[in-house]
């Protein structure tokens, strides 16, 4: 589902973020992407979500050439995958169900399907009994968990996340990642960035180590 | 539903993404209506969430389109009165002495049937003199000339009343002829009038465009604070996928509602100040003995002064986004 050919990536600045870097996430798979901060984790996952495009190299997401996707393709390819952030970056001026619904309003969902596909998701992470609550009122992690509901409501095909547990106490972390296993469970590719290797250690799926840029491991 | 259990490792389930581009046309038209209807009402909520700074911003472009449709208004019916002046327009053509009666009457009679007259008056020697005496008061001094000094005199009113042109054509036209002693044409304050008409025309023109140049910038202005105000709503808008017209729609609603509110703010103070006039003016006209009133923009011409607002609205809206949304990149 996530396929990088030799992807390297050099910004203007003459600074190699990424350098030849090969993998393969696949169907149902969870994989973490781990190392030190600057090792080039932001930059893969900007590559999928065509904020960026690499210097060399192909990224192949959901079967689509990234290099084929012209500027009017990037919505409906970014329509594909469900992000979470580190800092959530939910709307705070409007409620829990508004924040979730987001990405079905813009696929254009008629309000019926929308209220039932966003208090499936708000369910699936607990949170039901919160959709009129304002982010603010929310706890690190319950806001976390709005954000995840929000990256699966429009049932992408492929979850990204960028360290989501950069904030949350190690229980919590541990809560969080379960979910996302789930999901690779039920035929999604989760792909997910974070230093927090005695976590991620403990829980059975891939990792795939950057150093400078360089895939250095993957088992 | 989204519920894990009811999803045993669903593997041949389509991707949701082809889901959602298989949708058909008509599936498709109704989202685009569903977020135009949204955004329309959304954007209107926000404005009115803010009533003192949107009172102003539509008192602003209000005033900015009130001043150059109050000159258009006073230029229209300064040309109404033009109008009913040029009515009374005649030439006047005092005969020769040497013409008596029979031949002046004769000579309103060809006069009349010329193409570019409407009609002739004849006004005698004899009933010019006895108006004379009754209305001067020199009765005594009249009746001690020896003969009429006063000429025979013709009113021609010309077919084309509103041309001074036309009237100046057929004098020059009537005073070839040998019975004419002199044609006087009182069209040089017409003449002026209409002259201070076009260039009164061609200021307001220029002030409507510069006003309205004002007014696309202030919305952009305003619409541009509204962009930075929701940056960060619009980078998320962004990764989850809404495309450019679903980011601008509601920036373009903003500007529409703020343009229409600034039409409609137009048009009050146009009536308001129409009101404030329409007594001193009716006082004057009465003063000079004359049937006429101000005349208003009227319910075509207020629907027409709001839709135009709602265009400026649009346009600054489009410049300001088209301007800064670009520089919004989701980061």
């Amino acid at each position: 589902m996530i396929s990088f050919e030799r992807v390297s990536k050099r910004y203007d600045n003459g600074h190699d973020a990424l350098r030849e870097v090969s993998f393969d996430v696949n169907r149902d798979e969870l994989v973490f992407l781990t190392g030190h901060s600057g090792a080039g984790k932001s930059t893969l996952l900007r590559l999928i979500m065509l904020m960026e495009q690499p210097t060399r190299g192909r990224v192949v997401v959901n079967g689509n050439d990234l290099s084929r996707i012209g500027r009017r393709g990037v919505p409906a390819h970014r329509r594909g995958i469900g992000v979470v952030f580190q800092n959530h970056r939910l709307l705070f001026d409007r409620p829990v169900f508004d924040n979730v619904a987001l990405p079905l309003t813009i696929a254009g969902y008629d309000d019926r399907e929308v209220g039932r596909r966003v208090r499936a998701a708000l369910d699936k992470v607990g949170l039901l009994d919160h959709e009129r609550a304002m982010p603010v009122t929310l706890s690190g992690g319950e806001q976390q968990r709005v954000g995840i509901a929000r990256a699966v409501v429009g049932r992408p095909p492929v979850l990204l996340a960028d360290e989501p547990t950069g904030n949350l106490d190690p229980a919590l972390s541990a809560e969080i990642m379960q979910l996302f296993a789930d999901f690779a469970r039920v035929g999604l590719t989760v792909l997910i960035a974070s230093h927090d290797l005695s976590l991620i250690s403990r829980l059975r799926h891939r990792i795939v180590t950057l150093r400078e840029g360089r895939l250095v491991g993957t088992h | 539903m989204w519920v894990l259990t009811n999803v045993p490792r669903a593997k041949k389930r389509p991707p949701e993404g082809a889901r959602v581009a298989r949708r058909g046309v008509v599936t498709r038209y109704r989202a685009w209506v569903r977020h135009h209807r949204a955004s329309a009402a959304d954007s209107l909520l926000k404005i009115l969430d803010h009533p003192v700074s949107s009172m102003l911003t539509w008192l602003v472009v209000g005033i900015a389109m009130a001043l150059p449709v109050s000159l258009m208004l006073t230029l229209d019916n300064l040309r109404g009165l033009e109008g009913s002046v040029a009515d009374e327009a005649s030439l006047s053509l005092f005969l020769a002495e040497s013409v008596d009666t029979a031949a002046a009457r004769a000579l309103a009679q060809t006069i009349s049937e010329r193409d570019d007259v409407a009609g002739v008056r004849y006004h005698s020697r004899d009933k010019a003199l006895e108006e004379f005496r009754e209305q001067s008061g020199f009765a005594d001094i009249i009746d001690g000339l020896g003969s009429n000094p006063l000429p025979h005199l013709l009113l021609v009113t010309p077919r084309d009343r509103t041309s001074v042109a036309a009237s100046e054509d057929l004098a020059a036209a009537l005073s070839g002829l040998p019975a004419v002693a002199e044609v006087v044409v009182d069209s040089a304050w017409l003449r002026r009038l209409q002259g201070l008409l076009a260039v009164g025309e061609r200021i307001v023109l220029t002030l409507a465009l510069l006003l309205s140049m004002g007014v696309v910038l202030i919305l952009g202005n305003t619409i541009r604070l509204a962009i930075e105000n929701r940056r960060e709503e619009i980078r998320v808008v962004r990764l989850v996928g809404g495309s450019n017209a679903f980011v601008r729609r509601p920036f373009l609603y903003t500007g529409l509602w703020y343009g229409v509110g600034g039409g409609v703010a137009a048009a009050m103070l146009t009536a308001l100040g129409l009101w404030s006039l329409g007594g001193p003016v009716s006082a004057l006209a009465a003063a000079y003995d004359a049937e006429w009133s101000l005349s208003g923009l009227g319910i075509v011409g207020s629907c027409q002064l709001v839709l135009a607002g709602g265009v400026l609205g649009l346009v600054g809206a489009w410049v300001a986004v088209s301007r800064h949304l670009r520089a919004v990149e989701p980061a």
